[in-house]
């Protein structure tokens, strides 16, 4: 099998302060990897130099591009990354008002992606965005409602609805359930499961929630002061951790 | 099915000193197709730490453990996953499952991820729910609600609704009355008859002395102290 | 008398000239792409076509026969005041004939009477960016001009017809230019869309904002639209009621206080032209018998 992403030391340095240092893994079709670590151990710094929205000072990131097979991202022409952005690839941020229009109709929202590649035709337009609305259940009737009038998880839901819609192959979700509750929280990942197994998505879901990427993750990575200290299966790393950090990282998730 | 070959295993605790526990050397166990092998020993010798290293939960320190011809010691992720999906059963003591999701999709799950059409998976989750005595009324709620022995039997119902040519079962039999207990030692008897190759944690000796044909005892796993 | 004396051909210094000059060269050269330009103040406040009239100052010579017009009219305050302001800066001829006229500097129209080739319309712009709204950052849309990423002009018209059945821009409706760059027409009614393929220059000028962008004749411009919900030129329903033409943009007039209205070709010129050729609307008398 050809794997979907291919990451090879990638470093990202912010003056003399690491960032992320000699990252490199593989991804293939269908897998779902969750990236762990504190705030600060650059996870972050990771998830935005991999999806091409922060240059790395070092590294490849080489995607299975439709066209022409495994492309560095990295060095491809900026229209190029930007079309990857609208097309295979998804991101997912943990603010909605970072990934949402907020004065744009929900319909619009869902539609941009559309129009975006060229959709030209307004009713194939809105029949997919009420399509998508209902997929992470938002109602008919709201979709020309702003998502200023939702409530938190309706907008984390309408933005994976809009990072959906064009059919990515390869999904970036930086702390996707942050700051809902977790109720709404529970929701959004019953929600994500089923797409990503639906749509055969793969996923680099970055969280600092060990819950969610045991629900969510099939792989896990974690992370400390920019290095990965640990990877494996995501049952094996939370209920066999080798790493000190990462054994301490398991022991203070309070139980309930 | 399954051959292990000189399986180590110790945890050291980073944060607590760094202490080095040693809890098996030289572990071995080969099950073939069709054959039941019970792990016996005493609580605490390494039963389910033995189980847990043959689904690649818990990691191996040396040795093999080859699973349908994968060594799932030293396998990358995806291909332990996918042992997971199309070979390798576990039923657990424990439901683990995400909230809000239905007691049938719990239990057609494994089916769907072997690509099963949707309609066929539930027809067989209600076909096992129905036999494990889970009222048809519970089917369209979230499990995580239910009562430990209910909770027991959706697991035991995920375990058996795809044919796994391998199964681990942790003390399936656990927690059920006499009715229930009958219904999954016959599910075990059928899945023997298919030809799946089962390792068994069974305290209860009668249901371990009716469905295994061997048992192991991994006491003589424990690492003699130096 | 005339004060031109006092001031450098129509105010402007030569050097500032040159610099505009050379902006619209580059625009020009390259259809509706906006290009930065050192935008001067001018005696007049923003807003009432500073960017228009610096541009106005860059292409006259001595020579030109100019044209201002305000909403269509030639006899509003801002079409008055810039006549005036080239009359005695530059002490050239004006008019307001379209057909005579070498240069026509416009707020908001474009002359019902076709422009020849050897023409030029100057257009004042007060925002040039048709992404503003939606995409604040300028960074951004700069980027997206250059990287073609128009999606977001298709959101605008989305939410249109989303929220009134219809597309209800009705103004400074954007269209895309010899299939590359989007532009905004300036507030022009989309009425007037169709005109922009002419034989004239037609130049642009944002003073505020320090752009000026240009088509050159016979330029493709079309307006952007839904398969499903096509461009439409709408005006008001209604023929005008002094000259009786059906085929120009109309103003709504109120009459009283009871709400009485009628309708009259926003272009006065064209107006005044029918009527002198005989045309009367419903509520129109002869140009003659007016006169008298």
């Amino acid at each position: 099998m050809t794997p979907l992403l291919k990451v090879e030391n990638i470093n990202k340095f912010y003056g003399g302060r690491i960032g992320c240092a000699d990252v490199s893994f593989t991804l293939y079709p269908g897998e779902v990897m969750g990236i762990v670590g504190e705030s600060g151990s650059g996870k972050s710094t990771l998830l935005n130099c991999l999806a091409g929205q922060l240059e790395p000072d070092g590294g490849r990131v080489m995607f299975d591009t439709r066209a022409e097979g495994m492309k560095d991202t990295v060095s491809m022409s900026e229209p190029e990354r930007r079309m990857l952005g609208r097309t295979d690839w998804a991101f997912v941020h943990q603010n909605p008002r970072d990934g949402l229009r907020m004065g744009v109709s929900a319909g619009g929202n869902v539609g941009e992606r559309l129009m975006a590649v060229g959709a030209r035709h307004y009713g194939d337009i809105r029949g997919k965005a009420v399509d998508w609305l209902d997929r992470v259940e938002i109602a008919e009737d709201r979709v020309d409602d702003r998502p200023s009038a939702f409530s938190g998880g309706m907008q984390q839901r309408l933005q994976i609805a809009r990072n959906l819609v064009t059919g990515p192959r390869l999904v970036f979700m930086d702390e996707p359930t942050g700051g809902l509750d977790v109720s709404v929280q529970a929701r959004l990942l019953d929600l994500l499961r089923g797409l990503v197994r639906q749509m055969g998505l793969s996923a680099i879901i970055v969280t600092h929630d060990l819950a969610v990427v045991r629900l969510l993750a099939d792989r896990l990575m974690v992370m400390k002061s920019g290095h990965v200290v640990e990877t494996g299966l995501t049952d094996q790393v939370l209920d066999d951790p080798q790493h000190a950090y990462t054994q301490l990282l398991v022991s203070s998730v309070l139980q309930v | 099915m399954i051959e292990i070959r000189d399986l180590e295993k110790s945890f050291t605790l980073h944060n607590q000193g760094s202490a080095v526990i040693p809890v098996m050397a030289g572990g071995e166990l080969s099950v073939a197709a069709g054959e039941c092998v019970a792990l016996i020993g005493a609580s605490g010798a390494g039963k389910s730490t033995m189980m847990r290293m043959i689904y690649g939960n818990y990691l191996a320190q040396g040795g093999s453990i080859l699973v349908n011809g994968v060594d799932v010691a030293k396998a990358e992720p995806r291909e332990i996953l996918e042992l997971r999906r199309e070979v390798l059963g576990y039923v657990s003591q424990f439901l683990r499952v995400v909230p809000r999701v239905s007691t049938l999709d719990v239990v057609a799950e494994p089916l769907l991820n072997v690509g099963s059409d949707m309609e066929q998976a539930r027809d067989r989750a209600r076909a096992l729910l129905k036999r494990l005595n889970i009222p048809e009324r519970l089917w369209g709620l979230s499990p995580t609600t239910f009562s430990g022995g209910e909770q027991q039997r959706v697991n035991i119902a995920r375990g058996f609704a795809y044919d796994y040519p391998a199964l681990l079962l942790d003390e399936p039999t656990a927690s059920l009355d006499a009715t229930n207990r009958e219904v999954v030692l016959s599910l075990i008897e059928e899945a023997k008859a298919r030809g799946a190759a089962i390792v068994g944690i069974f305290h209860d000796e009668a249901a371990r002395n009716r469905v295994c044909d061997r048992e192991v005892d991994v006491t003589e796993f424990t690492p003699r102290a130096a | 008398m005339t004060q031109s004396g006092q001031y450098n051909f129509a105010y402007l210094d030569e050097q500032t000239k040159r610099m505009i000059r050379r902006a619209l060269l580059k625009g020009l050269a390259i259809p509706g792409y906006q290009v930065p330009f050192a935008s001067r103040e001018m005696p007049m406040p923003y807003g009432w076509g500073t960017g228009g009239v610096q541009v106005s100052a860059a292409c006259l010579t001595p020579d030109d026969r100019l044209k201002v017009i305000d909403q269509g009219a030639d006899d509003t305050t801002n079409a008055v005041s810039i006549r005036k302001f080239f009359q005695r800066t530059a002490d050239v001829a004006v008019t307001e004939d379209t057909t005579d006229a070498t240069l026509i500097q416009t707020r908001h129209r474009i002359p019902e009477t076709e422009l020849a080739e050897g023409q030029i319309l100057v257009y004042q712009v007060p925002i040039p960016e048709p992404l503003r709204f939606l995409e604040p950052r300028e960074t951004e849309t700069r980027k997206m001009h250059s990287l073609e990423e128009y999606g977001l002009m298709h959101v605008k018209l989305y939410e249109d017809i989303a929220r009134h059945g219809q597309i209800a821009t009705s103004y400074a409706y954007p269209v895309k230019v010899q299939g590359r760059y989007v532009m905004d027409p300036s507030p022009i009614p989309k009425f007037d869309n169709p005109k922009m393929e002419m034989a004239a220059i037609q130049l642009f000028g944002a003073g505020r904002e320090q752009r000026i962008y240009a088509l050159p004749p016979y330029t493709d411009v079309v307006s952007l639209d839904f398969e499903d919900h096509p461009f439409e030129a709408t005006k008001a329903n209604h023929s005008c009621a002094l000259c009786g033409a059906s085929d120009s943009y109309l103003d709504e007039v109120i009459t009283d206080d009871q709400g009485t209205r009628m309708y009259v070709c926003s272009d006065t010129d064209y107006c005044a032209t029918r009527r002198a050729q005989g045309h009367v609307g419903l509520q129109g008398v002869p140009l003659e018998d007016n006169a008298a």
